[in-house]
């Protein structure tokens, strides 16, 4: 058995207020690896911890150009390239009777790289954590937000990283260790 | 950002927002302090979650194992008669070489109808920031589902050869042949499972933070287990729940669209061809609002059942079922404006055919099923012009099944009234069912009753991390961006 070494350092909130204020003054004080673990997405505090806008929109716009790509190809070349067949006299092709399907390929591919992107920006599925154990951490999906900021972090430093998450209001601070 | 100012945590229901003294403490009320709550009882973030995750948790009484036993009963021998149509062919139903669309595409379009109100509910009243959805838009996404599974039977089966439908899907094959993307039926194809897709995409993702906050709660190992690996073992990350918010509103946005070209195309099908009373241009608004409209019928019979039965009137209150009222009333008058729009148009077009089909239509063989879809679509809803209809419970409850009735009995008037008298008078025919086709649609009620049983007992049946972002107090009171 390896020695266990401390990973994070927990703080539990219940006001959205106080977490709001300890997001954005955790960000101002230059701490990088941190988390804050929300039963519910609060509004604004993604940013006040300072996180860009996600890249996910370009991930589902690059799938339903994809989508709409492959739609015009396939009607094109099967109905004018490999299988002519004339129905009515009717043209080969033609955008008008193309719409319909180059739309739902645009939308089930978009739709197709935005749950995929959405899991992979995500890092998910991952079924271990080593905060998992950590009975308030458990609470996050319930009713608590935790704050956890990471040993990884270069600024981190088990008491002034302790002290600072009590100075900001936290209850129960705790070390994780794994 | 000053924090300081605000020393005394948000408004928790709408008599403390009323009392002025929260005022004079915290500048930034909640919002919306004069609307009717959406969640009754002011119930703690910890209270939502044991009320949802404790009907899974609960074990189910002796009424719901008969209620599904019944339902998967009449669910098995619709496929009993699915099997019948297979094995001998569809000359057991009673389409004829006439009416060769009859009940299968009828019911085909009515499972999908009733599909497009989750979609609505989800998709549409998410963009329009209308948050008392939370509380139904997982029902209803559910509804979607498993009406469009439904659906898909129909067609499959009116292939004669089912195990051959592949066959719709370009791919190549030793036939060297491809489909015909000219023809309204490949659209169907395409439009159909792009929303089966899209629609389980979207269910799924939303509820993945609500499986985890399951998993986080049920005692049983197995049940821990199972709800936890399909959670993909979400924690609540803030940094994942970033990402998340987009991706539930690209989903919405593209959902949208995605509703309302379904029944378009669905239309299309008629729409397309040259026969009077199905050539029209009127048919795609006219079927997307007719979609709405039996979807919501649908959903407000399922919910007034379930929140009585799983005890979720707090969640689903009287607010929730009135604003459905509303909708059903408005698509209700939609419906009634298009069928006096296709007998105006039928009178004002000159054209003899068009006429001999509407007059047919309504006073013909079939006028039985004319009025009974003019009575229950257009009269029955007026009563919701009144307030106190609107938040009646029974009434509501007998109205969405006229509705029900009345949608269903509009696609059959469609199909099979504009079919029976063709352009050759010697072929003019006459459309009965046979046990089949009954056996195979009262089959789908079965199925579709069965599978919304099994989901609102092992599924958590409101989006509990929905639900928690619009309680009362739950998001901060000062935005710094000043937008909700």
């Amino acid at each position: 058995m390896s020695e266990k070494k401390t990973v994070a350092v927990l703080g539990n909130f219940t006001d959205p207020n106080k977490i709001m204020d300890a997001a954005a003054k955790v960000h101002q004080s230059g701490y990088t690896e941190f988390d804050i673990y929300t039963p519910y997405p609060v509004h604004g505090l993604d940013k006040a911890m300072g996180m860009k806008r996600s890249i996910l929109p370009y991930v589902s716009f690059a799938g339903g150009i994809f989508g709409l790509v492959n739609a015009v190809f396939l009607i094109w070349w099967t109905g004018s390239v490999d299988y002519k067949l004339n129905i009515g006299g009717k043209p080969l092709f033609a955008f008008q009777f193309s719409i319909p399907v180059m739309f739902e390929l645009t939308v089930l591919l978009t739709a197709l790289a935005t749950f995929f992107g959405l899991w992979f920006l995500c890092g998910l599925p991952k079924w271990y954590s080593d905060l998992q154990d950590d009975a308030g951490f458990q609470r996050a999906v319930d009713d608590t937000f935790v704050l956890s900021i990471f040993s990884s972090d270069s600024r981190f430093s088990l008491d002034t990283t302790e002290k600072f998450m009590n100075e900001l209001g936290a209850d129960n601070v705790r070390r994780i260790e794994a | 950002m000053s924090v300081e100012t605000v020393t005394k945590t948000a408004p928790r229901n709408v008599v403390e927002c009323l009392d002025t003294s929260a005022y004079q403490v915290n500048p930034y009320p909640v919002e919306e302090p004069m609307r009717e709550p959406l969640v009754l009882g002011n119930p703690s973030l910890h209270d939502v979650t044991v009320k949802i995750a404790g009907i899974i948790e609960g074990k189910p009484n002796l009424k719901y194992w008969i209620a599904v036993l019944i339902c998967a009963s009449i669910a098995g021998a619709g496929f009993g008669a699915i099997g019948e149509t297979v094995i001998t062919g569809i000359g057991v139903w009673g389409s004829n070489n006439t009416i060769g669309w009859a009940w299968d595409i009828t019911n085909f379009v009515f499972w999908i109808g009733i599909g497009h109100a989750g979609t609505l509910i989800s998709a549409i009243l998410y963009l329009f920031r209308q948050k008392w959805r939370t509380a139904i838009n997982r029902s209803a996404e559910a509804m979607t589902i498993f009406a469009v599974l439904c659906a898909g039977i129909f067609p499959v089966i009116h292939t004669g050869r089912p195990w051959l439908a592949y066959w719709l899907t370009p791919y190549p094959n030793q036939m060297q042949m491809w489909v015909n993307f000219r023809s309204p039926l490949v659209w169907d194809v395409f439009a159909v499972s792009t929303y089966l897709t899209v629609s389980a995409l979207f269910w799924f993702m939303g509820l993945v933070p609500d499986l985890a906050t399951v998993g986080n709660f049920v005692k049983g190992k197995i049940a821990k287990r199972l709800y936890t690996f399909f959670s993909l073992g979400w924690t609540g990350s803030m940094r994942n729940w970033h990402h998340y918010e987009i991706a539930y509103m690209i989903l919405a946005g593209l959902s949208t669209p995605l509703v309302l070209s379904v029944h378009t195309i669905v239309s299309m099908d008629f729409a397309t061809s040259v026969l009077p009373g199905w050539h029209t241009t009127i048919f795609p608004p006219y079927f997307v609002a007719g979609a709405i409209f039996s979807g919501f019928a649908m959903v407000m019979t399922l919910l007034v059942i379930a929140r009585e039965i799983l005890g979720l009137k707090e969640f689903i209150t009287l607010k929730h079922l009135e604003n459905m009222n509303k909708i059903i009333l408005a698509t209700g008058m939609m419906v009634g404006y298009a069928y006096s729009m296709e007998f105006f148009i039928a009178w004002y077009s000159g054209n003899e055919y068009e006429r001999t089909v509407f007059i047919n239509r309504a006073f013909g063989e079939y006028w039985w099923a004319y009025w009974s879809m003019v009575s229950c679509n257009v009269l029955s809803p007026q009563v919701y012009w009144f307030k106190k209809a609107r938040r009646n419970i029974p009434l509501m409850f007998i109205i969405s099944i006229f509705v029900n009735i009345g949608m269903w009995f509009e696609r059959f008037t469609i199909i099979s009234t504009s079919l029976h008298h063709d352009f050759l008078p010697s072929s003019w025919s006459y459309y009965t069912p046979t046990h089949v086709e009954i056996g195979i649609f009262v089959g789908t009620i079965g199925l579709f009753l069965t599978l919304f049983l099994l989901f609102s007992k092992y599924l958590p049946v409101i989006a509990i991390s929905e639900i928690k972002g619009v309680m009362p107090g739950s998001q901060p009171s000062y935005h710094d961006d000043n937008h909700h």
